[in-house]
């Protein structure tokens, strides 16, 4: 493993070219991703990427690192899996909208209730991007798509929402196209103590004309510049909830979280098993007498 | 009158009719005799018909029988459900004080007992239960002391006061039909010296993953396989290792393969529906090449079915379910102990073969008990083979001269190098998608011929360097040939002799290998007749038997939800060898 002084954020990267689209918001995450892995003092041996579905879920493909690329919706479960039997490891989980919030909705809440101690990044771009621009759960219930001609007529999910509402213990959103702001953001999300969720805004420049670099950038307020208290819980509420603005850093950060595995007490690296049977095994056997 | 005794006690669910059971099991297993156990319980937690059954023997017993000695009743609905299996010289016993006017038929002995008056005399009605054990120790002759260690082990936990409660609930059972009733049945229970383990099929599934090294589990509650999660749970801490209730079935599967990932054995359980669920992620597991071990309890199907009875219908879905083409392992216990040794096989296959191995399990296995010997699960037999996971230091030998990890590489035998996290410069990518050595996506034709062909390649390989072999009992010499798979060998073995003793000879192998599986092509040729039992309607296994042997055999199907019974197969097959032969 290469010492901490030496690791570069280009350790990160693959020697295999994004194929995703010039101009998409997902090459600015992915490299905030990767930067702040490295300030963090990661290297690509000791981290673990969970990659979803989607155009988000190449990312797999683009770093370097131990990674598994899923099935639709389920990163979250299979992070949970790793850091479970690799405390040791540094986890992060990586997807779009539609992996995280639609078929994978059911596992963000409980993930995030267990507040297992991994990074998760969602690559929100309020479209399906791969299939060709359908409606993703985030998307605006007027925006028309090809299987929503006339808008959803639905309320986007909002997913700092439901992660405070499913007992999150770090909230927070970036901008893929603000890379010191995201990278600054994904950095405190790692070194916090549990589920560190980060919802990125991460343009698709191919099908989604409303939620673009222009929107964001006139529109997104930063909450290093106001008076907001992270630790706060009511204030965090205000700020996610606020339906007049879209802000991004850290919304809602919990001082006493203690993450899953340390509340279980696990400690050690799985991996390592005995030659045989456990010494002492005769007495499971004996509990049966 | 035979020594062998089989006892049951039913009522409502709600009315402790398993722990009633469980408690006279284990006095019974304590005084060294065999015991096998048998539920019938209905898919609800109050109300409804449950019972439980004992048979026990100084020797070895291993099924169910159509016969029923001492019944302690709760309902008039367990004597109704029994009828058929009272005879005379049995004994029933009830609580003629309670509300309900027992129906008992004249030749069998009815034993009216105040349970809940003496249970309220030993300090509350909540005993009742044990008053009837101690009755019906005192009409089989088996000392109320046995019960003694068992009703410690039971309410332990409680605090003395319960504990002598419960003695002297049993006394209070034992004195009153002393007293009261002159009986002579013959029945006299003798005990032996042997120290017996009385343990069920989940529970010995889960005491081979821990003793195989699994530090991981994640499932989601389902009748019949939920128990394997209650045993680790509690257990598996002491080894540094954790459960994980999940979500759902989709979740545990996937935190399954994230822990694998990790490098930890690691396993999941599940009954049919679940397996459904899974069937997704199991082809991620096996393209990915992960070990991990998947165990299916069976019930019935499809759909829900019916949750709490028996069948060994899932047999095609291991073998065949999800979509594309899966090498996969699928090894099927046959008996309570088995559950053990074929899940420490398991989590082996696994590694060394870098792919999911299903332990496909039944109801019948599951929920009933059994003694055994200690020395039945020697832990130090138990062999770990983690296959070709590698130390820090191999991981050199297997970069590509760009320094990329080549973690699917294309050997002769199929198996790669592993490398988990943490190994200096083994990180690589694993997917779901076609990739090339090193993980990454392809759809070069002929990348991706030579990874289907390297994946599958294992599977020749464990089939050429592994034992798939069976195990045969009855006759040696018998024409005539019967095949069976899971928990219905118990039944066979005792059927063989019910037939023996008919004259007529049969030959039985029972497979724990569905895939891969022993090559029956020999047997089959050499024999007049063959006949497969399954508790199934269509016969999969047959069907699978009938393809690889290209020989028609004759089928034993039960699917009415319960196991088969070792004299009832004596029938079936006797009559089954008088039918003409199945075309060819």
């Amino acid at each position: 493993m290469s010492s901490q002084s030496e690791v570069r954020f280009t350790d990160f990267k693959s020697d295999k070219q994004p194929t995703w689209c010039p101009g998409c918001g997902d090459f600015g995450t992915m490299n905030g991703m990767m930067k702040a892995l490295a300030n963090t003092g990661n290297d690509p041996d000791n981290t673990f990427l969970v990659a979803g579905i989607g155009c988000s879920g190449k990312i797999g493909t683009y770093m370097h690192s131990y990674a598994i690329h899923g099935v639709h919706g389920r990163a979250l479960p299979v992070a949970t899996g790793v850091k479970m039997a690799r405390p040791d490891i540094e986890v992060m989980a990586a997807g779009g909208d539609g992996d995280g919030y639609s078929i994978g909705a059911g596992h963000f809440v409980h993930a995030t209730r267990r507040n297992v101690d991994m990074t998760y990044v969602v690559m929100d771009n309020r479209i399906y991007g791969l299939t060709k621009g359908q409606a993703s759960p985030t998307s605006r219930s007027d925006f028309e798509t090809s299987t929503t001609p006339e808008g959803s007529q639905q309320p986007p999910v909002n997913p700092l929402a439901l992660a405070l509402a499913s007992g999150a213990t770090f909230i927070a959103q970036s901008f893929a196209s603000d890379a010191i702001r995201h990278a600054e953001i994904i950095e405190e999300a790692i070194e916090h103590d549990g589920f560190g969720f980060v919802n990125v805004f991460s343009p698709c420049v191919t099908f989604n004309d409303v939620d673009t670099y222009d929107y964001f950038r006139d529109s997104l307020v930063d909450l290093k510049e106001e008076d907001h208290d992270r630790h706060d819980y009511e204030a965090a509420k205000g700020v996610i909830l606020d339906a007049d603005k879209e802000y991004q850093g850290v919304m809602y950060q919990n001082e006493n979280s203690i993450p899953y595995h340390e509340r279980h007490g696990v400690t050690e690296n799985m991996a390592e098993i005995p030659d045989g049977a456990p010494e002492n095994a005769m007495d499971l056997v004996r509990e049966f007498y | 009158m035979t020594e062998d005794l089989n006892w049951a006690i039913g009522g409502e669910a709600g009315d402790g009719i398993d722990s009633t059971g469980k408690i006279f099991a284990q006095a019974l297993s304590r005084a060294g005799r065999h015991v096998f156990t048998s539920k019938d319980f209905a898919s609800r937690i109050r109300g409804g018909y449950t019972a439980y059954k004992i048979r026990t023997s100084t020797d070895r017993v291993q099924s169910v029988v159509d016969r029923l000695d001492i019944l302690v009743a709760l309902t008039q609905r367990t004597i109704d459900e029994n009828l058929d299996e009272l005879h005379e010289g049995s004994a029933v016993i009830y609580d003629g004080e309670r509300s309900w006017d027992a129906e008992i038929p004249d030749e069998i002995t009815a034993v009216d007992v105040p349970l809940k008056s003496l249970a309220e005399e030993a300090g509350g009605a909540i005993m009742l239960n044990v008053v009837a054990l101690g009755a019906a120790c005192e009409i089989t002759g088996f000392d109320v002391a046995y019960l003694d260690e068992a009703l410690e082990k039971r309410f332990g936990g409680k605090g003395s006061k319960i504990v002598d409660n419960n003695k002297d609930a049993a006394r209070k059972g034992r004195d009153y039909v002393r007293e009261n009733y002159d009986l002579d049945l013959g029945y006299a229970l003798e005990t032996t010296d042997e120290d017996y383990v009385l343990l069920n099929g989940d529970e010995a599934i889960g005491m081979g993953a821990l003793a195989a090294g699994c530090r991981f589990y994640a499932g989601y509650p389902i009748t019949p396989a939920t128990n394997v999660m209650e045993y680790l749970i509690g257990r598996i801490e002491q080894y540094g290792g954790h459960v994980v209730q999940a979500e759902d079935e989709l979740s545990a599967i996937n935190m399954a393969l994230g822990a694998a990932r990790g490098g930890a054995r690691s396993m999941t359980a599940t009954s049919g529906p679940g397996i459904d669920l899974m069937a997704e992620t199991f082809g991620l597991v096996a393209t990915s090449e992960t070990p991990l071990v998947i165990v299916d309890v069976m019930r019935s199907g499809p759909s829900t079915g019916m949750p709490t009875k028996q069948e060994q219908g899932d047999l095609n879905m291991t073998l065949y379910g999800g979509h594309g083409e899966i090498p996969r392992f699928v090894v099927a216990p046959t008996t309570i102990d088995e559950c053990f040794w074929k899940t420490v096989e398991a989590f082996n296959y696994a590694e060394k073969y870098q792919t999911p191995v299903y332990v496909v399990a039944d109801l019948a296995l599951a929920v009933t008990e059994q003694t055994f010997s200690p020395e039945t699960f020697d832990m130090d037999a138990v062999e770990i083979d983690r296959g070709n996971l590698l130390e820090d230091d191999q991981v050199s030998e297997w970069l590509d001269d760009q320094g990329h990890f080549r973690a699917h590489a294309a050997t002769e035998d199929g198996i790669s190098p592993r490398a988990i996290p943490g190994m200096t410069d083994g990180a690589h990518m694993s997917t779901g998608l076609e990739h090339d050595e090193l993980g990454r996506r392809t759809e070069d034709t002929e990348v991706r011929v030579e990874q289907v062909d390297k994946r599958n390649r294992k599977v020749e390989t464990a089939k050429a360097e592994e034992e798939w072999d069976y195990r045969e009992f009855g006759d040696e010499d018998a024409d005539n040939l019967v095949v069976s798979w899971g928990s219905n060998e118990g039944a066979l073995r005792e059927a063989v002799a019910l037939l023996e003793d008919e004259d007529v000879p049969v030959r039985v192998i029972s497979v724990p290998y569905l895939f891969p599986r022993p090559d029956l092509n020999e047997e089959f040729e050499a024999a007049d007749d063959v006949i497969v039992v399954e508790c199934n309607a269509t016969g999969q296994f047959a069907d699978v038997l009938e393809h690889d042997t290209l020989q028609r055999v004759k089928r034993i199907n039960k699917y009415t939800g319960v196991r088969f019974k070792a004299d009832e197969l004596a029938e079936e097959i006797t009559a089954k060898l008088n039918e003409e032969v199945p075309a060819q």
